[in-house]
């Protein structure tokens, strides 16, 4: 069902540059937003006929939005999919944020306030999540700051969706994991197997505990405290993923150790251990013979300086390798924001929001295919905007298709929702059945 | 009293035999499966609760100055040893499922209750044996799956791995395959080997299993207890345990002031001094009082006495009323009150004496001068008293603040300070105010604890304005140093 025509070139003409308007807002809302989706996804299977489907699941679900001029409503709550449509449409959030399954309908938890000590309005599940955010780097980047980012400090995204992703299910048995870009700086990440959505407070606190390296507050900023022989799940993630995308992609993006300023914040960290700077910089003024004429003429690369040194820093450290491990931690390991994780209580921004400052979408990344991601090729409001406009006539059953977030799409529906739907099906299958046992099993009443 | 009825939280509901409920003939650790059949008195009732949680509240303390795992374990043999004794298989279940009623009732006494037990119970645990350990083990069913020999090679240097990393010796044979989530502190603190959601549990680290599975058990007994205890119990037993029941969580239990301290008697003749110098407000005005008017009520009586605990008290007593009733009214009417309070009549029990808490929550009538005066007295007459005490206005005022935003305790505290020229340790109890004050007061070398010496208080009370009331004299207080204490 194509748009009308007349309506869009409307709306292009006012639009002129921004990226994101309550406009474009509402028709990326009325045409692209993957509702039916995304309810079928919190919906876990509950949205079926299947006698043990619980149709009060998705309208237990806390939902927030954050709406212009910084207001936010919290405890939202939808019946269905039509009218969690309905409600986003009208009031055109610019951000959605996804809370809890609660005991009772959220919206109505303050008829169940006082009625006894134990509360009665509680929350009974939710997605395990993570969040990544490049600021949480900005000590070892040497390109940006702040809220900016590129192709030269994104692959500590990459290394951090790597190791949360291998290790949440080698070690922890988790399958239904998505992966979603936060819009502008960092990655977000939805455990849903029900055995994660199960798990209480203190669970998440330990799960998170357990990825924690870095002991330090704000004061002392991050520094990496590990034990001399690690844990196999440490030992692991550094011979996969840390050395590697160490040498290959940190050491020469972020240029570390050149020029000398940049190297003299790796020898800072290095040399408080009992190795004094001279003697680590020293290295820098003997080059092999074949560097030593490029140097003279002015042709030696960056990357084979920092690679270089880099050779030369670990010959030194040979003695003391600890040193050298707590480093590649210290410029490659994720940086977690551990709070996110620990409560249920924590909502989390929608897949598939737009970010106000970017307009890109927030579109899910493979964690197979993570080294390919491109943020900066994200698709945009306006981009898909000009999308439905001038993109294919062809007649098609969802406007998405049209416009570069179809891929996007896509993939949420065969990689994760697919998966997760077939074993939810499983899974109320499986209790359904357990339940008819038991009943059966039980004597008859009795008067 | 029999248990039968009300204790049982979880199975063997009628089954008192069930050995597993710490009988006489099961180990000394037991999940509290069953609740005891036995018979005990209600005087036993209530002692064997109050030592339990004399224990529990030992142990919180202990916890609240960071003790790690291993200094608690002796600490917590101690305190079990001294308050229930060694031979105590009985006094544990009957004192355990007592504060099972008592714990039951809100959802914050069930935290605390659950948390303080497991606690306790995890470190009985480490105590024990590893035979007796297994049969704990055994008893409660773990539903956790031994590894086989041959899972443990397939793993095992992984396994090495994680005992190296947390500085452990891993000559264990026994692992136990848990999911993860029965084992958070170990996931946390990275301290087992996780695959695929299942932690692979050496032998030493069994407490966390068998904890968890205590504390889950005892979670869930828990509530079944208070929707017993509701509906059942506070009907029936509405007079008889029910109030001595919901007293116990409020009860105090701090210093045992019921044992009497041979080195701190204090002669009749120092009482005066000593009440000058050291006794809290609230028994100050009692004592002083009586002093007055050689006489006070019942209340009052109460009070003072269980705070005083004289050898000579009856004399003290005697002295005192008799000047207004006459020494024949006093032996028939009032000595039999002052013996029985010291426990030399009826019933035999020295009772302890009150706490501030139960101070502060009495109600005084006309005529009485018990309670806690930061409470009771009149801003006026609190003004006047503390001026009593030495106070210039403003500590005055501070203290007075205190007491307007119903910090009780607080404007005792700073009425100490002021009084002593250091802070106390808290006020919770007027022997505990007593005892402090003593402390200080006895202390030669007294500079390097206060701002001030103990010598340099004369000068700086006799600095201060006197406020009204002429007990404004603490030179008295500095001789009495020497002259007083048997210690």
């Amino acid at each position: 069902m194509a748009g009308d025509p007349m309506e869009i070139d409307g709306f292009k003409q006012q639009q002129g540059q921004a990226l994101c308007n309550p406009e474009l807002l509402s028709l990326y809302y009325r045409r692209i937003f993957p509702f039916a989706e995304m309810y079928k996804w919190l919906s876990y299977g509950n949205d079926g006929k299947h006698p043990s489907c619980d149709s009060s699941f998705f309208g237990r679900r806390e939902f927030s939005f954050t709406l212009e001029n910084d207001i936010y409503l919290r405890y939202m709550s939808f019946r269905d999919a039509s009218e969690f449509e309905a409600t986003v449409c009208e009031k055109r959030p610019q951000k959605i944020d996804i809370g809890a399954v609660y005991s009772v309908d959220p919206a109505k938890r303050l008829a169940y306030a006082s009625v006894s000590n134990d509360r009665v309005f509680a929350p009974v599940e939710k997605e395990l999540v993570f969040d990544v955010d490049m600021t949480d780097y900005d000590d070892i980047r040497n390109c940006c700051s702040g809220a900016d980012i590129c192709l030269k400090c994104w692959p500590l995204m990459t290394i951090a969706i790597k190791v949360v992703d291998s290790t949440l299910r080698e070690d922890f048995g988790f399958d239904h994991i998505l992966w979603v870009y936060s819009g502008r700086r960092g990655v977000h990440c939805w455990v849903c197997d029900a055995r994660a959505r199960k798990l209480t407070n203190e669970q998440r606190a330990s799960i998170a505990d357990y990825f924690r390296v870095y002991k330090g507050n704000e004061n002392n900023n991050r520094k990496v405290s590990l034990p001399t022989h690690l844990h196999p799940f440490l030992a692991r993630t550094y011979s996969q993923f840390l050395s590697r995308y160490f040498d290959e992609e940190i050491l020469i993006k972020q240029s570390l150790l050149h020029p000398q300023e940049n190297a003299d914040k790796v020898l800072k960290l290095v040399s408080g251990q009992g190795m004094s700077m001279q003697y680590m910089s020293s290295a820098y003024s003997e080059l092999p013979v074949q560097l030593e004429e490029k140097k003279r003429n002015n042709r030696l690369l960056p990357d084979e300086i920092n690679r270089q040194r880099w050779a030369d820093l670990q010959r030194k450290l040979m003695q003391k390798r600890g040193i050298q491990v707590e480093l590649v931690f210290t410029y490659t390991y994720p940086r977690l924001d551990l709070e996110v994780t620990k409560k249920m209580n924590h909502l989390l921004k929608a897949p598939f929001c737009i970010h106000p400052k970017t307009g890109r979408v927030c579109v899910p990344i493979d964690p197979e295919d993570c080294d390919n991601f491109d943020p900066t090729t994200v698709p945009t409001l306006p981009e898909l905007f000009n999308d439905l406009n001038n993109g294919d006539a062809r007649p098609v059953s969802k406007d998405w298709e049209r416009t570069s977030l179809a891929k996007s799409i896509r993939f949420f529906k065969s990689s994760f929702l697919e998966p997760l739907l077939k074993e939810c099906r499983c899974q109320l299958e499986a209790s359904h059945h357990k339940k008819l046992q038991e009943m059966s099993a039980r004597p008859n009443f009795t008067w | 009293m029999a248990f039968r009825s009300i204790g049982a939280g979880g199975r063997a509901e009628d089954g008192g035999e069930d050995s597993r409920g710490g009988g006489a003939g099961s180990g000394k650790l037991s999940f509290y499966e069953a609740a005891p059949d036995e018979e005990i008195s209600l005087e036993d009732f209530e002692e064997y609760a109050l030592d339990r949680l004399r224990v529990l509240k030992g142990i919180e303390e202990e916890r609240s100055r960071g003790k790690k795992m291993e200094e608690m374990d002796p600490l917590v043999s101690d305190l079990w040893r001294k308050h229930m004794g060694s031979d105590s298989s009985k006094k544990d279940v009957i004192s355990h499922f007592i504060l099972r009623l008592a714990y039951c009732r809100t959802e914050d006494l069930r935290r605390w209750f659950l948390g303080i037990e497991s606690v306790l119970f995890r470190h009985r645990f480490r105590c024990e044996m590893p035979a007796a350990q297994q049969k704990l083990m055994d008893d409660c069913n773990l539903p956790y799956k031994a590894m086989t020999s041959a899972e443990i090679e397939a793993v095992k240097e992984n396994l090495e791995s994680v005992a190296r990393s947390t500085n452990q010796v891993s000559n264990s044979k026994m692992y136990y395959k848990v999911p993860f989530e029965d084992v958070p502190e170990l996931v946390s603190g990275r301290k087992v080997y996780l695959r695929r959601g299942e932690a692979f549990v050496p032998r030493e680290q069994l407490s966390f299993l068998v904890v968890g599975q205590f504390r889950s058990r005892l979670s869930k007994a828990l509530v079944l207890t208070n929707r017993k205890w509701i509906s059942f119990i506070a009907g029936e037993e509405k007079d008889r345990l029910a109030p001595m029941v919901e007293a116990l969580s409020t009860r105090y239990l701090g210093p045992d002031y019921t044992q009497p301290k041979s080195s701190n008697e204090i002669s009749l003749q120092d009482l005066d001094q000593l009440a000058k110098a050291s006794f809290p407000l609230c028994m100050r005005s009692l004592f002083f009082q009586l002093r007055d008017d050689h006489h006070l009520r019942h209340g009052g009586r109460q009070q003072l006495g269980l705070f005083l605990k004289l050898e000579d008290a009856l004399a003290f007593w005697r002295a005192e009323f008799s000047r207004k009733v006459g020494v024949e009214k006093f032996d028939k009417e009032y000595a039999y009150n002052v013996r029985h309070n010291y426990g030399k009549e009826g019933k035999r029990t020295d009772y302890t004496p009150y706490s501030c808490v139960k101070l502060i929550m009495s109600t005084p009538g006309v005529g009485d001068h018990h309670g806690c005066p930061y409470r009771h007295f009149s801003e006026d007459k609190l003004r006047a008293s503390l001026g009593g005490l030495g106070l210039n206005s403003r500590q005055v005022s501070s203290a007075l603040e205190k007491t307007r935003s119903q910090h009780y305790q607080l404007a005792c505290a700073e009425v100490f300070e002021a009084v002593h020229g250091c802070s106390s340790d808290g006020i919770n109890h007027p022997n505990q105010y007593f005892e402090q004050s003593r402390a200080l007061l006895q202390q030669p070398k007294v500079k390097q604890m206060c701002s001030f010496s103990f010598n340099d208080t004369v000068e700086f009370f006799s600095q201060e304005e006197p406020a009204s009331g002429g007990e404004n004299n603490n030179n008295d207080a500095n001789e009495e140093k020497t002259t007083l204490m048997i210690s």
